[in-house]
């Protein structure tokens, strides 16, 4: 391994900057594709996203800025994920998705050391109401 | 569908009904099109062995997206859902079965709402826990009906 650091001045600077909003357009086909992908053949999901569904709803800007930042650490794994509903998604809306990465932890593990990266994103729909708040956990390693 | 369950029916420590998956490299493809991730270590073999796995490992998404219905099936459409996490603790390759289980852990009046919390998880065929998380759902009452 370099002498490369782990949390990169790079990866730092990103820390509690806010990104987006990105706007998606909740279309019928996008959420019966989802219901598919899943295998949940739940009736419901023909009107309104699955709870999972936020998955695609991808800020991906931040995304894009957390994986490519410069790390020694060249693998990365999904580590955590957690939504809380305030309305339902439904097939029409419009959901503007934030994010902001709110925390960085350099962890030495077992098998070496581990980056944890915390990103935050809150979902709003078209009548300025949040929908839903999610909490994703990506780990370098 | 399952029939109604309500907050009063509920007992603290009782297990939901389970839900037993059987994902394969092309759910998988499915879901990284449904998602948008594209990440090669859930569908290129030769990649994800590079990268150190076994083989392609599902999207810890999907994995969650497994609970949530377990919990969605449970609740019915009376029931709502109120929060959901999980963490990816294992990796879960295709080709076997997932079980997912959860069991209530507590029951509460929040905002005028009945909620219950349930705690999740996901097992592989030999019984080790690859997901563990929370849900939160809000039952209806039968005092209200």
């Amino acid at each position: 391994m370099t002498d490369e650091p782990v949390i990169s001045e790079e990866l730092e600077s990103l820390l509690n900057v806010e990104f987006g909003p990105e706007v998606y357009e909740i279309e019928k086909g996008m959420v019966r594709k989802f219901a598919e992908a899943i295998d949940d053949p739940n009736p419901l999901w023909r009107e309104v996203a699955p709870p999972t569904f936020p998955a695609a709803l991808v800020p991906t800007e931040l995304l894009h800025r957390l994986l490519s930042a410069s790390c020694p650490l060249k693998r990365y794994l999904n580590g955590a994920n957690e939504l809380e509903y305030a309305q339902p998604i439904k097939v029409g809306d419009v959901i503007s998705v934030t994010a902001r990465l709110t925390r960085l932890r350099k962890m030495e593990g077992k098998e070496g050391v581990t980056l944890f990266m915390i990103m935050e994103m809150t979902y709003t729909n078209q009548g300025g109401e949040v929908a839903a708040k999610g909490r994703n956990t990506y780990i370098r390693y | 569908m399952s029939e109604a369950v309500f907050y009063e029916d509920v007992e603290l420590g009782c297990e939901i009904p389970g839900l037993v998956k059987y994902p394969t490299t092309m759910q998988l493809v499915k879901f990284a099109g449904a998602s948008g991730d594209y990440y090669q270590i859930h569908y290129d073999k030769d990649f994800a062995q590079a990268n150190g796995l076994k083989g392609v490992i599902m999207h810890g998404w999907l994995a969650l997206s497994f609970l949530g219905q377990m919990i969605t099936d449970w609740i019915g459409e009376k029931g709502t859902l109120v929060k959901l996490s999980g963490s990816y603790r294992g990796m879960n390759p295709v080709h076997e079965d997932i079980i997912c289980n959860g069991r209530v852990t507590r029951k509460y009046v929040e905002d005028g709402r009945n909620c219950v919390r349930v705690e999740i998880w996901a097992e592989n065929p030999q019984g080790d826990k690859t997901v563990t998380g929370s849900a939160v759902v809000a039952l209806p009452s039968r005092s209200n009906q």
